[in-house]
C-alpha cells in the first residue's frame, strides 16, 4: 500500500544507520594555496591520523558497509601512504573516489590508477584557461592539472571527473568547461562556492551574481549529464527542480572526517558548531555517526522557520547550512543566495564582522600575490 | 458502448496503475552524485 | 528482455545493505545506487539465485497480490543490471 512506503526523501532526512558515502580529508597539507579553499589547507597538521589509525577508520567503514569514500584534503596524494590507503580501502570493499589538483599524477601513477576498477579520480580546476584558473589556484596550476588529465587519458583510465567551483569569474566559461570534459571523455562537475575556509575571505567578491545564478540554472537544466553533487539545490526554487536529491545530506546520509579524525556534518562546516565527534574516541566513527547529539539533531524534522511563508521552500529547503552559517545568517531562514532575494535582504541586517569565522586553519603563512 | 469485457478491462487498468505506483515505490534509483562532498 | 520464467541472481558487483525500510543496493561497476523499499523485496533479491526462476521465487516468497508489482520491480533491477540472468 502506498501509505506503507514513505517517500525516499523523508527516509533520508531521518538519517541512516550508516552513511551512504562520506568525505574524508586525508591531510591538510597541500602544495597549492587556492584562494577559496574550503578546508583552509596548506600546512600538514602534526596530529593527522597515522596509517594505522586511517586503516582502522577504513575497517569501520567496511563494517558499516559504506559503499565508497570520497578522499580529499588538502592534496591527499602528498601523504606518502596515500596509495597504500586506497589499496587497503578497495581491498576492504570500500570504493574510493579521490579529488586531486593533479600535481602527483605522472604517467606511472596514471597507469597504476587505470588498473583499478574501484578507484575514481576527480581533477580540480577553476577556469577553462590558464589566466582564469591560475588567478584562483596559483601560477602553474592549470598546466599541472591538464598534464594530469593528459596522463590519465593516455593511460586509458577511462572517464575521470573534472571539478569546477563556479565563481563570478568563470561562470561565462561553462560551455568551455563542457568542451574540455568532452575532449577527454571526462565528466564535468560544477560545485557551489561556499563562504567556507578561505572561501569566507573571497565569497562576497567571487560568488555568482543573481543574473549569473539564473544563467547557471538554465545551463544545468539543459545538461543533465553535468554533475553537481546536488550543490545547487537552492536554485530549484527558480522552477523545475534540478536533477538530484535536492536536500542537504549533512549528518544524515553523508558527513566529513577531517585529517586529525574530527567528524563534521559536511566538508563546508569545519567549525566547532558542526563538529560531531572524534574517531579516536571510544566507539570510533560508528558511535559518532549513530549517537552524536549534533547528528541526531540534524535528523530531526526541520521547520521552514522564516521561509514558511515562501511558496518555494519545498523546492529549495532553505538552501545550504554552510552558506548561511558563514555569512552570519540564521539557519532557519533564507540562503544568502536565495533566488527570490530574501537572502540578500537578510544579509543587509548582518553586522559587519559578526559572521562566524572559519579561522586561519592550516593556511600556509605565505600569501600568494593574486593577479 | 457496451462491452461484456469492459468491467474486466477496467479492473485490469486500475490494478496496472496501482502496480505501477507500487513499483515506483518498491525500487527507486538514487542519484549517487546527490550529496555535497562527493567526488 | 526480462523473462521471469528464467533464473536470475544478484549481480556479483552489487552490494546489498539492509536498512530499516528495506535495503540500499550499490553497483560497484556502474556506481549506481538503488533504494529497495521493502525488506521482503530485499530478501528475495538477495536469495534470487537460489530459485529456478523469478516466478518460482515469487510463488514461494511473495503474497500473490503483490506478484505483479514485484515482477515489475525486478524487471527494473534487471534493466539497471543489478540482477542478471543466470
Amino acid at each position: 500500500m502506498p501509505s506503507d512506503h514513505p517517500r525516499l526523501i523523508d527516509q533520508l532526512k531521518g538519517g541512516l544507520d550508516a552513511p551512504i558515502c562520506l568525505t574524508w580529508e586525508l591531510t591538510y597539507g597541500c602544495n597549492l594555496a587556492c584562494v577559496h579553499c574550503l578546508s583552509s589547507s596548506g600546512r600538514r597538521d602534526p596530529n593527522e591520523l597515522s596509517t594505522a589509525e586511517a586503516k582502522a577508520v577504513i575497517d569501520e567503514l567496511r563494517d558499516l558497509q559504506v559503499f565508497y569514500v570520497n578522499i580529499g584534503g588538502g592534496e591527499p596524494t602528498i601523504r606518502s601512504d596515500f596509495y597504500e590507503l586506497i589499496d587497503y580501502s578497495v581491498a576492504q570493499g570500500v570504493g574510493v573516489k579521490f579529488s586531486t589538483n593533479g600535481s602527483t599524477i605522472n604517467p606511472a601513477r596514471a597507469a597504476r590508477l587505470a588498473g583499478s576498477d574501484y578507484v575514481d579520480v576527480q581533477i580540480s580546476i577553476d577556469g577553462a584557461d590558464e589566466a582564469t584558473n591560475d588567478a584562483v589556484r596559483g601560477v602553474g596550476s592549470f598546466a599541472m592539472a591538464r598534464r594530469a588529465m593528459d596522463h590519465l587519458a593516455t593511460a586509458g583510465f577511462g572517464p575521470f571527473k573534472i571539478s569546477v567551483v563556479v565563481t563570478r569569474q568563470n561562470v561565462a566559461q561553462l560551455d568551455a568547461f563542457a568542451d574540455l570534459a568532452d575532449g577527454y571523455g571526462a565528466q564535468l562537475r560544477l560545485t557551489r562556492l561556499r563562504p567556507s575556509g578561505r572561501g569566507a575571505d573571497v565569497w562576497h567578491e567571487l560568488h555568482p551574481t543573481n543574473e549569473q545564478q539564473v544563467d547557471l540554472y538554465r545551463w544545468l537544466l539543459d545538461r543533465p549529464d553535468v554533475l553537481t553533487g546536488d550543490s545547487f539545490f537552492h536554485l530549484s526554487a527558480l522552477g523545475e527542480s534540478l536533477p538530484g536529491l535536492n536536500l542537504c545530506g549533512a549528518g544524515r546520509v553523508v558527513c566529513l572526517i577531517d585529517p586529525v579524525g574530527d567528524v563534521y556534518a559536511c566538508p563546508f562546516v569545519l567549525h566547532s558548531e558542526f563538529k560531531a565527534g572524534q574517531v579516536r574516541d571510544p566507539g570510533g566513527f560508528t558511535r559518532v555517526w549513530r549517537q552524536s547529539p549534533l547528528f541526531l539533531s540534524l535528523r530531526e524534522p526541520t521547520s521552514a522557520g522564516a521561509c514558511a511563508s515562501c511558496g518555494s521552500y519545498d523546492a529549495c529547503q532553505g538552501g545550504c547550512m554552510a552558506a548561511k552559517f558563514f555569512t552570519g545568517l540564521p539557519l532557519d531562514g533564507p540562503d544568502p543566495e536565495c533566488v527570490k532575494g530574501y537572502g540578500e535582504a537578510a544579509l543587509a541586517g548582518v553586522a559587519a564582522g559578526s559572521a562566524p569565522s572559519p579561522g586561519i586553519g592550516h593556511s600556509s603563512p605565505v600569501t600568494f600575490r593574486r593577479r | 458502448m457496451t462491452n461484456p469485457g469492459g468491467a474486466v478491462a477496467s479492473e485490469e487498468t486500475v490494478s496496472e496503475e496501482e502496480d505501477l505506483v507500487e513499483e515506483d515505490l518498491l525500487v527507486e534509483e538514487i542519484s549517487i552524485d546527490g550529496m555535497c562532498g562527493v567526488y | 528482455m526480462f523473462d521471469s520464467s528464467t533464473a536470475y541472481r544478484l549481480d556479483p558487483k552489487v552490494a546489498l545493505r539492509p536498512e530499516p525500510f528495506g535495503a540500499l543496493a550499490y553497483h560497484y561497476g556502474s556506481r549506481r545506487l538503488t533504494f529497495l523499499r521493502s525488506k521482503l523485496l530485499a530478501d528475495v533479491v538477495a536469495d534470487l539465485g537460489d530459485y529456478e526462476s523469478v516466478d518460482s521465487a515469487l510463488d514461494q516468497r511473495v503474497p500473490a497480490g503483490q506478484h505483479r508489482a514485484y515482477r515489475q520491480a525486478l524487471a527494473s533491477l534487471a534493466t539497471s543490471e543489478f540482477i542478471c540472468a543466470v
